[in-house]
């Protein structure tokens, strides 16, 4: 079995989802929606579909807006998604510099955890995700992936 | 995604239809404060018809949360599927929230 990373975006293995949208929250939806529908059609587990799968893209595309982009309508997002026999790969790319995700990520044992209004989008994203990677090159691109086991 | 709101003296209710999620975070939390201002004290929000949340959905019951504790009241979450549950255990907000599993039973001794 080929690996799902590498082929993560490639365009060769299985058959890629792919949006261009403004920076515009309201967008989400509808591609959160398409890709769960994939999921279930491929036989993803119940929870992956209702949880893991939407909570971690919702997060990932509104970083993307919100923070990549800084909410500029003007600046686009790119998502790419695909499925094949190893599990799901969903590539998010804004147009901005990047962060850490060691850094950004919260954890539970910080004091003010359960007071804070913001702050958990990393830590949910690694939480629902098997794998949560970030890298730049023409924009940033940060790769989901959960895979079938 | 809409929310069906009730009042009965100070108790306000709360019924989420669909996701709590980065896009509908403000108008959720501002129909909250907005009754919580015009002195409801008792919160319940039932998610029996909903959908999931997203770290801004939870950011937003927080912080609700901490605005009706400061004005004496209390905030109860009721009609969590197992979904939502795990959800809650995995960021820990099942340690801060008062939790039930149907609506009738966040209204005992509320």
């Amino acid at each position: 079995m080929r690996s799902l990373v590498s082929d993560c975006g490639s365009g060769e293995s299985a058959p890629l989802l792919e949006w261009t949208i403004a920076s515009d929250v309201r967008e989400i939806d509808a591609i959160v929606l398409a890709v769960t529908g994939l999921c279930e059609s491929a036989g993803f587990p119940r929870k992956a579909c209702r949880l893991n799968v939407p909570v971690a893209l919702t997060e990932a595309i509104a970083n993307a807006i919100e923070r990549g982009n800084g909410g500029d309508a003007s600046r686009v997002v790119r998502v790419t998604a695909r499925i094949d026999d190893a599990g799901l790969c969903v590539e998010i790319t804004d147009e901005g510099t990047g962060f850490d995700l060691a850094a950004a990520r919260g954890v539970c044992d910080e004091e003010d955890w359960t007071e804070r209004e913001d702050g958990r989008g990393v830590f949910l994203m690694q939480a629902l995700m098997d794998q949560v990677e970030s890298h730049c090159e023409q924009g940033h691109t940060l790769r989901l992936v959960l895979r079938r086991s | 995604m809409a929310f069906a709101i009730e009042r009965d003296e100070d108790l306000l209710t709360v019924a989420v239809e669909g996701q709590l999620v980065v896009g509908n975070r403000q108008e959720f939390k501002q129909l909250v404060l907005d009754e919580v201002e015009q002195g409801a004290r008792r919160v319940l929000v039932d998610f029996a018809n909903g959908g999931y949340i997203d770290s801004s959905g939870l950011g937003a019951l927080v912080s609700l949360n901490k605005r009706i504790r400061e004005q004496g009241g209390q905030l109860r979450l009721a009609g969590l599927n197992e979904d939502l549950r795990t959800l809650f255990e995995l960021t820990r907000l099942d340690t801060l929230f008062h939790l039930y599993e149907a609506r009738s039973d966040a209204l005992v001794g509320f």
